[in-house]
């Protein structure tokens, strides 16, 4: 056990979340900065925790509000942790808050906030092919192809899966379901009011073969944040203290090979990621009560669901149904806030946020005794991460 | 118009270009002379694709390059319906494939299959090299596409 010794385990807690309220892309009357402000501020009074008191940022996927300005827009009487995680895009999501939290945690800061903020009408959209006359490097050997965008590079990795496994799309279908189902219960979920049936996901079209409309994510605009502090104020804090068990982040054995050659492809990058994750967190698949994977596609769900041990990919036919993946009477309840399908695209944070909602028991899709949380964060990019939460009393 | 179609796709997509430094060069440069050629490590003869600087397996920096037939077997398909570029708007659907490359190690490269973009895509069906000039494009240059053999 010598993980023992150097583990992030129940050494920092989520002290306060918050977020802004969530848009179709392209409709925030607030530029992106001030989104960020407004999200750290809810997560500062969520937290009963004074925004002079933060000390530090955390984000992933190149966001575009620097720390430094952060800090000097709220005020800070100093920034001592300004932290980028490189890579994955949303994949970068649990190793953000498990970068925030190893700072807390050594003592290079006291009070960290893991933020992200999106207004896509402001910037450039996620699901738009490249606009320039020419490419080199890599995308010189895909892009020429028609294959350009993230749903178009990871169609083939999900197809690939499929093939080797025997699943059928009825499985996709299950996860979008799932996210739409959870929607329904969450006012902030910007489909809302807008439920998904079978009948209209087989209806839809096409987005590149196996991924359906109603298997891709949204694009929005808001900001989430949340804020970690040391355990050792756990009793302090205004709301109840939710604890990191265990994160890790990385991928396979060359998984970024250009051109598609990873020699394990048909993966969603979890394989050495989830063993590392459990081994810290100290827990195994069957103590997990409520999940929430990142869904840039569904079939990632797929693959990130099987490669962290919760089912066995030749029973994902059986496994994937709605009524597995419900709360709060599903074995396995998936994405209870609606995630990235149906929730909001905030690029993953809102799945952090949901996982610790679930720990202190305030979700709109409450899984009873959500003790062991746990959020995977990204997949079949590289890096991914994961993470696990837990309540006081898995300490 | 009921021109026949020359391209795969249409024309407007990004153009391929080496990069400034030149890792790439005999790739696109065998591609024009309608050869396939795929680096080769020069110490360890791992194949290794797409190109880098030093072999992945023995670290050598003596990386090389070999001309393979260009047959090959479908590894991972896709057929893309939804258009994310302005050049592919009313072009769907179209089929990319991943196929592997068993001459040259099983490295995979990228291209669409050409014929009936609705067809049935068999994972496994062995395949063959097509080379898609573009001489009129500045600077001019070859894609590889594939069809069913």
């Amino acid at each position: 056990m010598t993980l023992s010794t150097r583990t992030l385990r129940a050494k920092v807690v989520v002290a306060g979340i918050g977020e802004t309220t969530y848009y179709k892309h392209g409709k925030s009357p607030d530029p992106e900065f001030k989104l960020a402000l407004m999200a750290i501020l809810r997560a500062c009074e969520d937290a009963g925790i004074g925004p002079r008191e933060i000390d530090g940022f955390a984000s992933y996927s190149n966001d575009r509000n620097d720390p430094s300005r952060l800090a000097a827009a709220l005020g800070l009487p100093e920034l001592r942790f300004s932290n980028m995680q490189w890579g994955g895009g949303g994949g970068g999501g649990a190793a953000a808050v498990a970068n925030a939290a190893a700072a807390v945690a050594t003592g290079i800061a006291n009070c960290v906030v893991v933020f992200r903020a999106l207004a896509q009408g402001q910037f450039a959209r996620f699901g738009l092919g490249a606009q320039a006359a020419t490419v080199s490097g890599e995308p010189a050997f895909t892009f020429p192809y028609g294959v350009m965008s993230p749903g178009q590079r990871y169609a083939m990795r999900a197809m690939r899966f499929m093939h080797e496994h025997g699943v059928k799309q009825e499985a996709l279908r299950a996860i979008a379901l799932a996210s739409y189902h959870h929607a329904q219960a969450n006012p902030r979920a910007v489909m809302h009011g807008r439920p998904l049936t079978a009948e209209m996901y087989d209806a839809s079209r096409w987005i590149v073969e196996p991924f359906r409309l109603f298997d891709c994510c949204l694009e929005n605009d808001g900001a989430a944040a949340l804020i970690l502090v040391p355990a050792e104020r756990a009793r302090d804090l205004r709301r109840p203290p939710v604890y990191l068990l265990g994160a890790a982040q990385g991928s396979e054995h060359r998984n970024a090979a250009p051109v598609h050659n990873a020699p394990l492809y048909g993966t969603s990058s979890f394989t050495t990621v989830a063993p590392n994750l459990y081994a810290m967190a100290g827990v195994e698949p069957k103590d997990v009560r409520v999940v929430q994977s990142y869904e840039n596609f569904t079939g990632g769900v797929l693959m990130s669901l099987v490669e962290h041990g919760f089912f066995k990919a030749e029973e994902a036919n059986d496994f994937l149904v709605p009524e597995n993946l419900i709360a709060p009477t599903g074995p396995l309840p998936l994405n209870t806030s609606g995630g990235n399908l149906a929730e909001c695209y905030m690029h993953g944070l809102e799945l952090q946020l949901e996982a610790v909602r679930q720990v202190r028991g305030e979700s709109s899709s409450q899984v009873p005794g959500a003790d062991v949380s746990m959020v995977c964060s990204g997949p079949m990019v590289t890096p991914v991460s994961s993470l696990i939460f837990g309540s006081a009393a898995t300490i | 118009m009921t021109a026949e179609r020359t391209f795969a796709l249409p024309e407007g997509l990004p153009r391929p270009v080496p990069e400034p430094d030149g890792l790439s060069n005999p790739y696109w440069e065998g591609a024009n002379r309608g050869e396939l050629w795929i680096q080769r490590c020069g110490s360890c003869r791992a194949w290794q694709w797409g190109p880098e600087w030093i072999c992945h397996e023995c670290l050598s920096f003596d990386v090389d390059w070999e001309r393979v037939e260009g047959r090959g077997r479908i590894y991972s398909w896709e057929r893309v319906w939804h258009p994310v570029h302005p050049a592919l708007k009313d072009a769907g659907p179209y089929v990319a494939v991943l196929v592997e490359l068993p001459e040259a190690g099983n490295v995979r490269m990228i291209g669409n299959l050409l014929g009936d973009p609705r067809q049935e895509v068999r994972i496994g069906a062995p395949v063959e090299a097509v080379f898609e000039r573009h001489d009129d494009a500045t600077p001019p240059y070859t894609l590889v596409q594939w069809r069913t053999s």
